[in-house]
């Protein structure tokens, strides 16, 4: 028995440690320091209660920033898994091109998203500007610079970048479905409407709820992006919640606040995430 | 039947003008990178000729960039961070599998429910952490993204040695091997599926990673690419043509990896999404 012991250290130890020490400890730490007037050098944290999560509240640039980020998520969880999903359909219809096209759908995903946030930065400012003038589509000219087109253009990035990973994830759900289900659909006579319907989305379902996990638990969290591309600008109006936590500790030096926002922050997206896998799972039908 | 055929011709249209599409990013990119500051001033959408035509803006961002330090200072960070990875996380989910105790089920249940911890909810006390450790340089972050990697990778491994019979390691019991032999010369090559999957998802991420090297890599000279390319754009925001051309370097390594690795990168991602 006590042999079994040591092994079981022996393999699991290591990672466990690792584990602990940058995931376990910094987590308690964190909820303990949002109680606290933390400056974030360490040794000096007094207890102030709840004053932070109530300072939490008070902060406009917070709430915008959550505000915000619910909206992204939410516009950008649909466009993201309507364009992974067509994409999808289009490259299973056996075209010789396929594969060309699956490599080019999927290649921005591969490029970190600072860069690609700086890549669109150029695209929207200078050729949309370009492209406006010689199109003469004045909607084209001065992107990023207000709050509107900044929205849009973080949808259009993460859409652009994230369409081809759930693209793949959709492909291998739908090339898992039996091609007699379809056949025997058509042979009743079903459309291809009413064959997408009725037979190959309920069937894809459990890709679903992957997808919506991801993008939904990415959107909420994006950071890479959001400072490459608009830097939260202008006047803190693109700002995320990711880059307001950081903003708080770093360029305010309000450690405690930044990590009561952070409990917060985490909360939220623990409990959108598994209420999200709660529904999705309830909805996927036994095949 | 005929209809059929002009249907997919009308798909085979409307894919093609997607790809154009998505690609375009890359082609403007591209293009504008090899023009003069005036060149791309006078017209983003014209392609690089005759006066506006330059190839110097690559010498110049290769060179600010100290490009082949940060390619060597990323590719030590994420291949030794991936070879960590892959070793204690395979270990760990065989024990993990093979020992049917509440404990180490409770213990796979908190590697897997970590995946809903954002980083940004940890990252202030884990910075200090670290820097009282004095691990704020690329040896500590190695292991930070061994905690970090451990509950998707661990999960990966689990859900794979779960269909790999027992019989083979009790035969080799039987002929003597502990359980360090056993792991090593009888497991760990069965996983190499699996393994590449890990090694590939591990890869696109910390090679990408941001955020954490912006945290911890305070010393110029152990700069990753993306922070070079952090710093460095912050030095030529208005100077598009230089900052172009340090884009392209950039994505140049990861892209060229996708192209020798493309199969299994598509198929590391599909299995990594099924857990």
């Amino acid at each position: 028995m006590k042999n079994s012991k040591f092994w079981f250290s022996f393999f699991v130890g290591p990672i466990l440690f690792a584990f602990i020490v940058v995931v376990i400890i910094p987590m308690f730490m964190g909820i303990y320091y949002s109680f606290t007037d933390w400056n974030g050098i360490g040794n000096t944290a007094n207890w102030i209660g709840l004053k932070n999560y109530i300072d939490v509240f008070k902060d406009k640039d917070f709430l915008s920033a959550f505000i915000f980020t619910a909206k992204f998520a939410v516009v950008s969880v649909i466009t993201i898994n309507l364009m992974g999903f067509g994409l999808a359909l289009l490259v299973t219809r056996g075209l010789k091109i396929s594969n060309f096209l699956r490599s080019a759908f999927f290649m921005p995903n591969l490029i970190g998203g600072l860069i690609l946030g700086f890549v669109w930065q150029f695209i929207f400012t200078k050729a949309f500007d370009s492209l406006g003038r010689l199109s003469g589509l004045g909607f084209l000219e001065g992107w990023l610079a207000d709050p509107t087109t900044g929205f849009w253009g973080l949808v259009i990035l993460m859409s652009w970048q994230m369409a081809g990973y759930m693209m793949v994830i959709y492909i291998a759900s739908l090339e898992s479905i039996p091609e007699s289900l379809i056949e025997a659909a058509e042979i009743d006579g079903a459309n291809a409407w009413e064959r997408l319907i009725h037979i190959t989305i309920p069937l894809v379902a459990p890709a679903f709820t992957v997808g919506l996990f991801l993008t939904l638990s990415n959107s909420f969290k994006l950071y890479d992006q959001n400072l490459s591309l608009t830097g939260g600008g202008p006047y803190n109006s693109t700002q995320m919640l990711a880059m307001n936590i950081y903003n708080t500790a770093f360029k305010f030096d309000d450690f405690g606040l930044a990590q009561g926002k952070a409990v917060i922050f985490l909360i939220t997206v623990a409990a959108i995430s598994l209420t999200q896998i709660y529904y999705s799972k309830k909805r996927e039908v036994e095949m | 039947m005929k209809s059929k055929k002009r249907n997919k011709t009308f798909v085979l249209i409307i894919s093609i003008l997607l790809g154009i599409l998505f690609l375009s990013p890359f082609y403007i990119i591209l293009s504008n990178s090899f023009k003069t500051q005036k060149g791309i001033f006078l017209n983003v959408m014209s392609l690089p000729f005759g006066d506006f035509f330059t190839s110097n803006n690559y010498i110049e961002a290769f060179r600010e960039l100290d490009f082949i330090h940060s390619f060597l200072n990323s590719l030590f960070i994420t291949v030794s961070s991936t070879i960590i990875i892959v070793i204690f996380a395979s270990m760990a989910a065989w024990m993990l599998v093979r020992t049917k105790t509440r404990f180490s089920s409770f213990l796979f249940f908190v590697f897997a429910a970590a995946m809903l911890i954002p980083f940004q909810s940890v990252m202030l006390p884990l910075v200090n952490i670290m820097g009282k450790l004095g691990l704020l340089n690329p040896v500590g972050l190695v292991f930070m993204y061994l905690g970090f990697g451990s509950s998707l990778s661990i999960i990966l491994y689990h859900g794979f040695i779960k269909n790999i019979p027992k019989e083979l390691e009790e035969a080799a019991v039987i002929d003597g091997c502990n359980k360090f032999q056993v792991f090593w010369y009888i497991i760990f090559p069965l996983l190499k599926p699996i393994t590449v999957t890990v090694s590939i998802l591990n890869t696109m991420w910390i090679w990408n990673d941001f955020l954490l090297p912006q945290l911890v890599i305070n010393k110029p000279e152990w700069h990753t690419i993306p922070l070079k390319m952090f710093y460095f754009f912050g030095q030529h925001s208005k100077q598009w043509h230089l900052a172009l051309a340090g884009l392209v370097i950039a994505m140049i390594p990861i892209i060229i990896f996708y192209f020798i690795a493309q199969k299994h990168i598509i198929k590391g991602v599909t299995q990594g999404s099924i857990k």
